[in-house]
């Protein structure tokens, strides 16, 4: 891979050729942000850690083997149900160290901040990133801040980096999953997204819906130590499960069937969705993993997953198939079947 | 959730399947008008688990489909103009216009953004008294109540920065175009039972006469919808066509009337093209000339709109019935979700789209054998 980008003289690669401009599904973690990733940035910056594609990049230093992720975090309102733009930016970045079986550590913040905003909300903002890093049991190391003028922000952008330490034999990435592993979720679904929309647009579903903003990384050691035959872990953030499950089944080259009525969805959460013509598995999360587990360790890593707090609505939800390579399949509730594809860009509502 | 639940539960469900195998003996075509039925069908599987002697047809019921281009032109046109705040339902931003779709003019600095009601949009005018807020009022007769009442309620406020951008279409002239048309296949409709809770089926009872098609009013939860084929089936194995309802729980036969006053006072009947299909006379509505202020039209009056449909798409045939979405040359090649050539490949519902994943899974389940 000796290729150059000439930026004189350079164009998009085709998939990209229908916007010549960034949308904002470029960020809607669908296939429009997946383009920009396979087309733009890999191909700029190819090196083997970073083809890998996974939630955080995973190499060796001194003897040791390390997971390194960066993550920026531009939610609109700053406080929601069930946390803010502070705490999601801590457990943004601890997750995606987890998922790689990381032991997160160190953290860096850089913050963009507009002017005008109140140093109160700031204060409230980095309150809320302390507690949460203690909870995950990291250190904000470092940290940068700019101020942009009124007008060129929502208030506040955070950046996150993290860095995790992952322990010998553990060996988790999202290529590993293997023709008859288990697909296993670690609690309801849909929660953070709904409660987003419902502040951002005003709307209210009945009871009042919180984002499930945590900390994954004690329910990761607790999966671990239960058993090592986990194989994939993805937290399912923007895109939600389909998301997460399409970006297995194409690195794995292996097909997935899930259940739709073994999801765990909560009644307000389908109740929106239904009004909105949303689906739930399209609906991003911000404290829900998704496991990809060896058989024979199914049952105790359940298990495992039930005791803890985080994990008490775990659930087996299907399996992974050689059939129907690259494609994730939903038995539905009627006993059919269909394909779930990623969204394209941004979930938007439907009309009819 | 036990409102839904009720309707979705898998004995009864395959108690229904049961019965249309049952009572099937030859091949038959149901059209299901409506996109949101379409929707139903592809989400839970139905059209997998019935007997291969039915052939469910995709109808023109999708309103993101059937907006004509030359109004998605004069949408991104009257978004793009300073000063503007283009209010949508979310779904039409994705759907092409000649050369670009709402997405794109917004990442060019159009102000345009999506609601969940037309009456947020007279909220968002009132709010904005130095903007023109314009709403994008497409849909069938289910959308045009909310559409209607919020036109009135901007006249009742006053509000002169408030328009909408009107492409209602009817769903009984279409039935009509469907039967008229003479490369229909189609024996029997599933009519859309939102549209029927607010217009009733009144209206339904001269097409069932005149081209003695069954019609059967539908639901959308997945017993519903199998109560619905299971009920034209059995007309069409009994050689019989009648107006069935089979949503009683949501439609009667006046409908609902207050609702069908607003529209009239608000919308007129008028010719209105179809995309894909053409121009479908008395098949729409537009602003009254009582509220002729509020009509975005005429207060942009954006002409200079030279369409440019994809020479290659064939989206039109798609929604008459007439062509198999994976017999268009350009399915899955040049036109797939990410880059659809045609509305029918954007919306989830649209035919196109629905053909798209699932001949994915056909496909790849093909090469899982070839493989062995």
């Amino acid at each position: 891979m000796s290729a150059t980008l000439d930026f004189n003289n350079w164009s998009c690669p085709i998939p990209l050729r229908s916007y010549p401009t960034i949308v904002m599904g470029h960020g809607g973690g669908g296939k429009l942000s997946a383009e920009l990733v396979e087309h733009l940035f890999a191909p700029a910056f190819r090196n083997a850690t970073l083809d890998a594609l996974g939630d955080a990049a995973v190499f060796a230093l001194d003897g040791g083997r390390l997971a390194y992720s960066t993550d920026s975090f531009v939610v609109r309102p700053l406080f929601f149900p069930g946390g803010n733009i502070g705490a999601l930016a801590v457990n943004g970045t601890v997750n995606d160290l987890a998922m790689m079986g990381a032991q997160p550590r160190f953290l860096t913040a850089g913050f963009i901040l507009e002017e005008g905003l109140p140093v109160a909300q700031l204060g409230a903002i980095v309150e809320a990133m302390a507690a949460a890093a203690h909870t995950a049991g990291v250190q904000i190391v470092a940290g940068d801040t700019k101020v942009v003028d009124k007008g060129h922000g929502d208030g506040v952008y955070i950046n996150t980096s993290g860095i995790g330490v992952i322990a010998e034999g553990v060996e988790i990435a999202p290529n590993r999953a293997r023709p008859g592993d288990v697909v296993i979720v670690s609690g309801e679904l849909g929660l953070h997204g709904i409660a987003i929309l419902s502040v951002r647009e005003g709307l209210e579903f009945g009871a009042p819906i919180e984002s499930d903003c945590a900390p994954l990384n004690g329910l990761v050691a607790a999966m671990l130590a239960a058993s090592r035959d986990i194989h994939v872990l993805r937290d399912a953030t923007r895109g939600g499960l389909a998301a997460v499950l399409n970006e297995i089944a194409r690195a794995s080259q292996v097909g997935i069937t899930y259940e739709e009525r073994k999801l765990p969805v909560p009644p307000a959460v389908a109740a929106a969705c239904d009004m909105l013509g949303m689906d739930p598995v399209h609906i991003a999360n911000e404290g829900k993993l998704v496991a990809i587990v060896a058989p024979d360790a199914a049952d105790a890593v359940l298990e495992a997953m039930q005791r803890h707090p985080l994990g008490a609505r775990a659930a087996i939800i299907g399996r992974v198939t050689e059939q129907h390579p690259r494609v994730v399949v939903a038995r539905t509730a009627i006993g059919g079947s269909r394909v779930v594809d990623m969204q394209v860009g941004e979930q938007l509502p439907r009309i009819c | 959730m036990k409102y839904l639940d009720e309707f979705r539960n898998p004995e009864i469900a395959e108690r229904l399947f049961a019965e249309i195998r049952r009572i099937t003996t030859r091949p038959w075509a149901i059209m299901e008008v409506c996109g949101g039925q379409t929707h139903s069908i592809i989400r839970n599987g139905i059209d997998q688990l019935l007997p291969p002697e039915i052939e469910l047809i995709h109808g023109p019921g999708c309103p993101v489909c059937v907006t004509p281009l030359e109004i998605i032109d004069k949408a991104l046109a009257i978004a793009a103009q300073p000063g503007v705040i283009f209010c949508s339902f979310g779904d039409m931003l994705r759907v092409p216009g000649s050369s670009a779709d709402l997405f794109r003019v917004k990442s060019e600095g159009a102000d345009v953004r999506i609601v969940y009601s037309p009456l947020d949009a007279v909220k968002l005018a009132q709010a904005n008294p130095e903007r023109q807020v314009v709403f994008f009022g497409i849909g069938f007769e289910t959308t045009a109540p909310a559409n209607a009442m919020a036109v009135f309620q901007a006249r009742q406020l006053g509000l002169r920065n408030f328009s909408m951008l009107v492409s209602h279409v009817l769903v009984p002239p279409a039935i009509a175009a469907i039967m008229e048309s003479p490369h229909s296949r189609v024996q029997a409709f599933l009519a859309a039972g939102h549209v029927c809770s607010v217009m009733g089926y009144w209206e339904y009872e001269p097409l069932v006469e005149r081209y003695r098609t069954p019609i059967v009013v539908t639901g959308f939860e997945p017993l519903d919808v199998l109560e619905g084929i299971r009920r034209a089936v059995a007309q069409l194995e009994a050689g019989e066509a009648r107006l069935e309802n089979a949503y009683p729980r949501a439609v009667r036969r006046e409908g609902n009337l207050p609702a069908q006053q607003m529209l009239a006072d608000v919308f007129t009947v008028t010719d209105r093209g179809w995309r894909g299909i053409g121009v479908i006379p008395q098949s729409g509505w537009r602003l009254s000339d009582r509220y002729r202020d509020f009509d975005a039209e005429v207060r942009f009056a954006v002409t200079d709109i030279h369409t440019q449909e994809s020479a290659i798409c064939r989206s039109g045939e798609v929604l008459q019935g007439l062509l198999k979405p994976n017999q268009c040359p350009a399915f899955g090649k040049e036109c797939t979700p990410r880059t659809p050539l045609g509305a029918t490949m954007v919306s989830s519902e649209g035919a196109c789209a629905a053909y798209y994943q699932y001949g994915r899974f056909v496909q790849s389940e093909y090469d899982a054998q070839d493989a062995l």
